[in-house]
């Protein structure tokens, strides 16, 4: 065997390496979103439990709202859960979900089971709506303000910590309407 | 004080082992004996250290000393005391005191059970275990360590060990797990002894065998309590879910599991040395990518707690200083001399290597799905997650053809194998597996189920083909029993381990299949049915532990009238973290799991949202997984080993 073979895998970890580091300086529950201060997009998409209802942005526009994306086969989602609960309880905002890329059954199981935070869910069973959204897993949480403007997001789990930088951001919205 | 002198402890210890990593190897290289002789009670030094440091943290914990950081975070004073000490390793600082800890452990017991090594090895051995202790008591000390104090003004309570931890899982996963992870750095140590010191024959691989066994075994055992525990503990009856974390342990185990047969090979047959250093190095650089993965927060899991860019960029020095130098070692070192002996195309030397070619593909696979996002994203190609379907596409058919081929080999014989005498060999397992595989999802589902055949039949393929292989073994033997004690430990042990691996994928395949799960709303005295099963729901009440409060169901189960059991699922209120817990009430069996989890009140008439579960042979995943981990631990009682030992000191 050559010697040089035998260099392959140094070669293949040191570029396994520059890639580690290089994700090192990426946090991966900060994410930049594209529609940072961009309105929400625009859908039309079935919501969850009631399948004949269609939901559009015209929902949720005159107060801010937590758009949560969550879904049955995400173990991060139900780890959140009893913060959302908790948050719903609190009657501060309307938490709405966008049920991304899920089974309706297993879904409706799932809010029946542990509970429903939501104030209405969205069906977004392809995910398209996660697309325009630049979703990139779940779960993630958006703060709209009253406009539907997209002001933050948050990537993985929602904590008790979250939600109290979220209600910072709440009430600044607040004031500055 | 207390934890002072905890954390003075790891100090001493951290200067012992960068003595080890310097003295020996230094002694080794310049075959100076003294110097090599120092490795032995330096290895007992950092041992010592080690152990004290980790008793203190013990003690804070026990004693409730929430002036320690640590202890205020991981602990409370209502948790009951087994769980106070296991929060030792319920979080990132004391975790990583436990891999120190354990590492050091390993450095003792070789440096205690190494009678037959001549001393430059283990001079080397100890002092590449050294270097990696010296790595991971700074790393310890310098971003996490244990002992750090909230000074003057401390909390009067913890903030209590997060509930999910609170188990008897917490207990034993954590350090089965990291016994296989860090038993890895024996076998890594003993690669990059043997390349240093450039004697790579056979003896090397024997040495390092029955260690690496070892490891092997507890990272199984480990990795099978840690599907115990998610099974039971996360109240929704999953076993596997592709997690970051979980991948982190498999992939050494893949490694691993490879690189024991590629060792058997080279002591053997003495071929395939560069591809068994190579393996060893892999599974040991798996084990502290693993580390860096689930310390680093690069990738987002269920597991990670803390996570840190600071650790994570500490941590990626120390891999790259490992492993980039190991691999430099190798690229110079490696033997690239061809072997002394030669094997054929048809022979069981080829077919251990496809096994191993499909074990690391294997690694490779989950290794990609678990880091891709990660690439993607440092490329800039924005974010994206792989989830279960991904593995699972991936993962049946290349373990269905290792099963394959593990039945071949077996039957193989070294060198050069006919055709002829494989068919002859293997007709009767192939003829019987084929058609217990088309005959079961008849007899137990209510149809044929592609599923279901397909692992039915490598399973039984692979216990039939042992069997076979076992039967031969007593052709010509003139009495069985002088036969069956003749038989080495080791070779009982890979029947086990390989049977086991039938059993896990038969677990697999029928449980995914065959489960059937309902979630209802029942109020006292309502029944529901599943497969044959009458659930009566009873009513709930309220009950009281150490440190929480719950509303515990009971629920009565009978089979055609016949009562079975009673269950008693819990919904839990941990009061000092304010957070609820579903605790699953189970019927175990061996041939099915019935599982019962409350999920939320539902009205005032007493209702709760109940879920049922009906879990067919789940305990066959935990059981095969046992006796892969049995059989590895057996392999190590072979009298080979000592006899051999003391054989080279006579020759040597």
């Amino acid at each position: 065997m050559p010697r040089l073979l035998l260099f392959i895998p140094l070669a293949l970890f040191i570029s396994l390496s520059f890639f580690l580091w290089k994700g090192l300086s990426i946090d991966p529950r900060e994410l930049p979103s594209a529609l940072i201060d961009k309105p929400f997009p625009e859908f039309q998409v079935a919501a969850l439990l009631q399948s004949e209802r269609i939901l559009s942005k015209a929902d949720f526009i005159g107060k801010p709202v937590l758009v949560n994306v969550w879904a049955t086969w995400c173990p991060s989602c139900r780890q959140e859960h009893e913060q959302l609960l908790r948050i719903a309880q609190d009657n501060k905002i309307n938490i709405i979900g966008l049920n991304y890329k899920d089974e309706r059954a297993a879904a409706t199981n799932w809010l029946q089971q542990l509970g429903n935070p939501y104030a209405f869910n969205i069906y977004d069973e392809a995910g398209m709506l996660g697309l325009d959204l630049g979703v990139y897993g779940a779960p993630e949480t958006y703060l709209l303000d009253a406009q539907g403007v997209v002001r933050h997001r948050h990537v993985g789990v929602v904590t008790a910590q979250t939600w109290v930088e979220l209600q910072d951001m709440i009430q600044k919205l607040g004031v500055n309407q | 004080m207390i934890p002072e002198l905890g954390e003075f402890a790891l100090i001493l210890a951290l200067g012992f082992s960068f003595i080890l990593a310097v003295i020996p190897l230094y002694g080794a290289a310049t075959l100076n004996t003294l110097w090599m002789d120092y490795a032995k009670p330096l290895a007992r030094a950092q041992f010592t250290f080690l152990l004290i440091s980790f008793i203190c943290l013990g003690y804070a914990f026990a004693n409730d000393d929430f002036s320690v950081q640590y202890v205020a975070n991981h602990s409370n004073s209502q948790l009951p005391i087994e769980f106070k000490l296991s929060a030792i390793w319920g979080g990132h600082e004391g975790s990583l005191l436990l891999w120190a800890f354990i590492l050091s452990g390993w450095t003792l017991a070789v440096s205690l059970f190494s009678r037959g090594l001549p001393l430059d090895m283990l001079a080397r051995v100890l002092g590449v275990m050294g270097i990696i202790a010296t790595g991971f008591i700074s790393f310890l000390l310098w971003t996490s360590s244990p002992f750090l104090r909230y000074l003057p003004r401390f909390p009067a309570d913890g903030a209590d060990l997060n509930p999910l931890l609170q188990d008897f899982g917490l207990i034993v996963h954590p350090p089965m797990l990291y016994m296989g992870y860090v038993g890895f750095s024996v076998a890594f140590a003993f690669a990059i002894a043997a390349l240093l010191s450039g004697r790579l024959d056979a003896a090397w691989a024997r040495w390092s065998r029955p260690w690496t066994n070892v490891a092997w075994a507890f990272l199984g055992a480990g990795i099978t309590l840690g599907s115990w525990w998610a099974y039971y503990e996360l109240g929704w009856g999953g076993w596997w879910f592709w997690d970051p974390v979980e991948n982190a342990s498999l992939m050494p185990w893949l490694v691993g599991t490879a690189l024991i047969h590629s060792l058997a090979v080279t002591e053997k047959r003495g071929v395939f040395k560069s591809w068994t250093l190579l393996l060893a190095i892999f599974a040991f650089s798996l084990s502290l990518l693993g580390t860096f993965l689930v310390r680093s927060g690069v990738l987002t899991s269920v597991h990670a707690f803390a996570s840190d860019p600071e650790r994570g960029f500490f941590i990626l020095v120390l891999l790259l200083l490992t492993i980039g130098g190991s691999l430099t070692l190798y690229a110079f070192k490696a033997p690239n001399v061809k072997s002394e002996s030669s094997f054929g195309w048809l022979s069981r030397e080829m077919l251990l290597l496809i096994n191993n070619v499909f074990l690391v593909v294997m690694a490779i696979t989950v290794l990609l799905g678990t880091l891709y996002p990660l690439l993607i994203d440092a490329l800039g190609s924005g974010k994206i997650s792989v989830g279960p379907p991904y593995f699972n596409a991936l993962f049946v058919p290349i373990m269905s053809l290792l099963a394959l081929s593990m039945g071949i080999s077996g039957a193989a014989r070294w060198r050069q194998t006919s055709v002829a005498g494989l068919k002859k060999q293997l007709f009767v397992p192939a003829i019987i597996s084929l058609v217990v595989g088309i005959i079961f999802p008849f007899i137990y589902g209510d149809g044929f189920n592609f599923r279901v055949f397909l692992g039915i039949t490598v399973s039984t393929w692979v216990i039939a083909t042992t069997a076979k292989e076992f039967k031969d073994k007593f052709r010509n033997a003139n009495s069985i029993t002088a036969k069956l004690s003749q038989l080495t430990p080791s070779y009982y042990g890979m029947m086990l381990a390989h049977v086991g691996v039938a059993v896990v994928a038969i677990g697999i395949t029928l449980v995914s299949t065959y489960s059937e799960e309902r979630d209802m709303r029942m109020a006292p005295g309502d029944k529901i049915e599943l497969a044959d099963y009458q659930f009566e729901f009873k009513g709930a009440k309220k009950v009281k532990g150490a440190n929480f409060t719950a509303d515990e169901g009971t629920i009565e189960v009978t089979l055609e009238g016949e009562p079975v059991v009673t269950l008693y699922p819990q919904k839990r209120h941990y009061t000092v973290k304010r957070s609820m817990m579903t605790e699953a009430s189970i019927d175990a069996g061996l041939f099915r799991d019935l599982y019962l989890a409350m999920g939320e009140p539902l009205g005032d008439d007493g209702a709760w949202a109940i879920r049922v579960h009906y879990k067919p042979y789940v305990r066959w995943l935990w059981l095969g997984g046992l006796f892969m981990a049995l059989g590895g631990i057996l392999t190590v009682f072979d009298k080979r080993y000592r006899k051999k030992s003391t054989g080279e000191v006579a020759h040597a």
